[in-house]
């Protein structure tokens, strides 16, 4: 039991620290693939030093809800850090499998999506707008995709998919598969506000979403966010990883082992994170009503992969 | 003393849940008396599954009880028909034969009818009691003729001997009795497109009864559904099970949907109540088809999953309308335009609902997300049915409720946020002022009924499989894991709720901790919200409604067929000087317009015709009379 919670916290702390530094290297990246030799790569945790050291203004016209959103955000990225299969292929404590982390982002969003209403400007309601739309649209195509893994792997169980992929690593190498990847890509972009469906470098207010939502946050609160928002992103990569690209995963928690997993899968990131930042840089925004047509086209792609499993079993 | 017909409504409530999960647990009984009602007498009958309406009847009239003793003597208050509308309630899942089934429904519904209309020189409330009227007669006919079909076949009123004698009745009647009561029942738990009462009746009832309407009553619908599919029509053809599993998928999706762009806080309400019974049927009917394929488990899960989801939604969304019903009394109105900054003046109310919400959007760690993730469990184990066409029609399924569960969390976050946050968007909303005790105590207590049901599934879910198990005839009781962990089918899924909380509060309280020994988070100050320097914030500046809504509305358009009507009224001068705006982007009902109406110009052409047999002269009628008597004389 001691090294279970030993390997939990060792796991929250990676996805917390790694947040950031994935949030960092994708900026430098792209800065360097358009000519421009763009922040440090370590930017995002002097950043995050730098808004716990400043003052917050919260307004007077908030709630506690307010307050009280940058810790539940934090909080659900914790639990979902804890559920994902990252260190060992058997997720640490092993509580509900993918249907709890598609619900857990969802109780993330929706209270930062309140939070978006609180202040009562214009921005923060038409951030929290958009945001919901995009989740709730995104939430057919990952049910559809969990369910093309699950059939594969025979249970929704993370851990199951994954320690299943990881001693068969054939079956994770069919087309049906690729389409599934494919489809949870775009999900991914969409969550967590990437380009062509939000722009996290830009405040421009008829474009932006997220920003718009979190935009009278400062201080903690926002470092909370900020870095709640670069977990996330470092979740929806770890997932897209291990479960479809499980190879080099150890299946048992010898201290040895999870040390190797842990630089295979650093090497697997670092070639996602590329891949993104290759993707950002070559794409434009797409316009706000053109993102439903891109979700419904990963939408579709999932349930092609799903019907690939009904119709070649 | 106009609250004492409510405090025995708290414990009536109380002892019919008593008795209801005595009966849950596995008393049964019977009552018979022949000489109360005529064709078979009075005949009450406890078992499993009767026991656990029961216990919802009750706990719910608890809950609404106490929240009534809050607002007993307003105008419009009808406490015997209160009182007979939970009686009738609790009745009919006891009726052990049609007749006293019938009796029972028919004074629920005319009860309720009454509470619907309970202010009487109110036009909209009018036209919303006469729709529910035609509406439940209608779905009264249905089921009148579908029982006294099967009357006609089995010589017996007594739903036992339904069950005994229909594997032997030749399927055309088992199809046309099932067709007939699924109509009744479905019209009665407001399945799409038998839905258009539910949106008018349940919010022009007083909140309390509305929250019963929502929260018990059209479970009685699914009830029905349970029983005339499950045990009075015996084994169950394969279609039956796809056409309620499609309906429920389709009822999710358009409930929520209309959910979404209605503004009045209540309708809101109601309309997302079609949705949750969709969510419940999407269950029912995969409980169905796995049936038919010979999945006992499975089917045993899914009809697990469909009960579960049936109580939590009862206890939401009672606390959500007793809510909503705290809100209308703080403001005196309905419409969220004019509600905004609740939460600073009702923080109590704002908080229950706010509970409420997140367990309707179907979160962690409350009793929405888990008995939703029993059903999208269910739905995700269709690989096991061999049919590809049946594996499609589950994948639909199970898309339909993601995207129900998306847009319900859209729609909540729409509710609560314009309700409660923000600027108030009226003086009314300004003056708002907090529910009584006796109310806020209704709601606490239905609050409580989500947590706990929440948390503690693994103790739950065992007395639901008793419930099913009995309906189902299965032999096993089913498997569900131990107290800490619940488990689904050999390891194919399983939930840790009390993990998960503990979870969560762990990574609440530690950054919480850490900033506080820090000394960050003392570096605070209150200023006003940021507006690209503009002098003074007043509520024009806040997201509306209508605004939040917007993007669905868009997205959803081939749907809403949204008219958009802008006015403007420009200055002689420029056209850039706007003196005045109007803006209207109304949804509109594809059902009202391309179902409804169509028929009742049918009818209403119908009616026409039939009209001139009226003529009004009186030898005509002899003559109609003479020839009647004829007809019968030669067809005997």
């Amino acid at each position: 039991m001691t090294a279970e919670i030993v390997l939990a916290v060792l796991q929250v702390l990676v996805v917390a620290a790694g947040g950031p530094l994935l949030v960092g290297a994708l900026r430098t990246l792209k800065a360097r693939l358009v000519g421009r030799r763009g922040p440090r790569v370590l930017q995002p945790y002097a950043d995050l030093a730098k808004l716990l050291r400043k003052e917050a203004v919260v307004s007077t016209t908030t709630s506690w809800i307010f307050r009280a959103t940058p810790y539940v955000l934090f909080s659900t990225m914790v639990v979902a850090a804890l559920i994902v299969p990252l260190l060992v292929a058997r997720p640490v404590l092993d509580f509900a499998g993918l249907v709890l982390l598609v619900y857990l982002f969802v109780l993330g969003t929706f209270f930062l999506a309140l939070a978006g209403l609180d202040a009562g400007s214009a921005f923060g309601g038409m951030g929290s707008s958009r945001e919901v739309a995009v989740a709730a649209l995104a939430e057919p195509t990952i049910m559809v995709a969990v369910l093309a893994l699950a059939l594969r792997a025979g249970t929704t169980n993370l851990g199951g998919i994954v320690e299943r992929f990881a001693l068969d690593p054939l079956l994770a190498a069919n087309p049906g598969h690729l389409l599934a990847f494919s489809a949870l890509v775009i999900v991914m972009l969409a969550e967590t506000g990437r380009l062509p469906v939000d722009n996290p470098a830009t405040h421009l207010e008829l474009t932006m979403i997220h920003e718009a939502m979190v935009l009278e946050y400062s201080g903690h609160y926002l470092a909370l966010v900020e870095w709640a928002a670069s977990m996330k992103l470092f979740l929806f990569m770890t997932l897209l990883v291990n479960l479809f690209l499980p190879w080099g995963m150890p299946v048992t928690a010898a201290p040895l082992a999870v040390l190797v997993g842990l630089l295979v899968f650093a090497a697997k990131l670092a070639v996602l994170t590329a891949a993104l930042a290759v993707l950002e840089t070559s794409v434009a925004k797409l316009r706000l009503f053109r993102v439903p047509e891109l979700l419904a086209g990963s939408f579709a792609l999932a349930l092609l992969s799903v019907l690939s499993v009904f119709l070649l079993r | 003393m106009a609250s004492l017909p409510y405090a025995a409504g708290v414990v009536a409530g109380l002892g019919g849940a008593w008795i209801g999960i005595a009966g849950m647990l596995g008393s049964t009984w019977t009552v018979r008396i022949e000489s109360l009602v005529p064709l078979g007498g009075l005949e009450l009958g406890m078992d499993p599954l009767a026991g656990l309406f029961l216990a919802l009847v009750g706990v719910c009239t608890a809950g609404t009880s106490l929240y009534a003793v809050g607002t007993a003597g307003e105008p419009g208050d009808d406490p015997a028909a209160y009182l007979a509308f939970v009686g009738a309630l609790g009745l009919v899942p006891l009726a052990a034969n049609a007749m006293t089934f019938l009796v029972a429904w028919e004074i629920m519904s005319l009860a309720s009818w009454m509470l619907v209309l309970n202010r009487r020189d109110d036009r909209t409330t009018q036209s919303a009691a006469w729709v529910y009227a035609v509406m439940t007669h209608v779905g009264l006919a249905c089921l009148l003729a579908g029982m006294l079909l099967l009357w006609a076949h089995t010589g017996s009123l007594r739903f036992a001997d339904w069950a005994a004698a229909a594997p032997a009745l030749a399927p055309s009647v088992r199809g046309a009795a099932w067709l007939l009561l699924a109509l009744g029942f479905a019209g009665k738990a407001g399945v799409i497109p038998l839905h258009v009462w539910l949106p008018l009746a349940h919010p022009a009832a007083p909140s309390h009864v509305s929250a019963l309407m929502s929260g018990v009553m059209i479970k009685l619908g699914v009830y029905g559904l349970v029983r005339v599919s499950f045990e009075w029509l015996g084994p169950t053809p394969l279609a039956w099970g796809v056409v309620i599993l499609l309906a429920g998928a389709v009822s999710a999706v358009v409930g929520i949907l209309y959910a979404l762009v209605d503004h009045d806080l209540k309708r809101l309400l109601a309309f997302c109540s079609i949705e949750n019974i969709g969510i419940v049927l999407i269950g029912v009917g995969a409980a169905m088809v796995f049936r038919h394929a010979g999945l006992e488990a499975l089917a045993l899960l899914a009809l697990v999953a469909a009960l579960y989801h049936a109580v939590n939604h009862a206890m939401f969304k009672a606390l959500l309308f007793l809510g909503a019903g705290a809100v209308v009394h703080g403001v005196g109105t309905r419409s969220m335009e004019a509600m905004g900054g609740l939460s600073a003046r009702m923080p109590w109310t704002a908080g229950a609902f706010l509970l409420g919400s997140l367990a309707i959007a179907g979160l962690p760690p409350l009793n929405g997300f888990v008995s939703e993730w029993m059903t999208f469990q269910a739905l995700l184990q269709n690989v096991r049915l061999a049919d590809p066409a049946l594996n499609l029609v589950f994948v639909v399924a199970l898309a339909a409720l993601a995207l129900t569960a998306g847009l319900g969390a859209a729609c909540f976050v729409k509710a609560f946020g314009i309700t409660f946050l923000a600027l108030p968007r009226s003086e009314a909303a300004g003056r708002a002022h907090e529910a009584t005790l006796a109310m806020r105590l209704g709601m606490l207590a239905f609050a409580l009924a989500c947590v706990l049901l929440g948390l503690g599934p693994t103790v739950v879910v065992p007395a639901l499989g008793r419930a099913a198990g009995a309906v189902l005839g299965a032999a096993a009781p089913g498997a569900w894991g131990d107290l800490a962990t619940l488990r689904l089918t050999d390891g194919f899924a399983q939930l840790s709720p009390l993990a998960i909380a503990a979870a969560l509060v762990v990574g609440v309280v530690t950054p919480l901790v850490a900033l506080a020994l820090a000394g960050v988070s003392r570096r605070r100050r209150r200023y006003e919200t940021w507006g690209c320097g503009r002098m003074l914030q007043t509520a024009r500046m806040e997201y509306t409604a209508t605004a939040f809504a917007d993007p669905f509305k868009r997205v959803f358009r081939f749907f809403y067929r949204p008219v958009r009507d802008l006015q403007l009224d420009v200055h002689p001068e420029s056209r850039f000087f706007v003196r005045r705006m109007a803006y209207a982007n109304p949804a509109r009902s594809i059902f009202e317009e391309w179902l409804y109406r169509p028929a009742l110009a049918g009818l209403r052409g119908a009616v026409a015709q039939a009209q001139r047999l009226q003529s009004g002269s009186a030898s005509a009628y002899l003559t109609y009379i003479f020839l009647t008597l004829l007809l019968l004389l030669v067809l005997r």
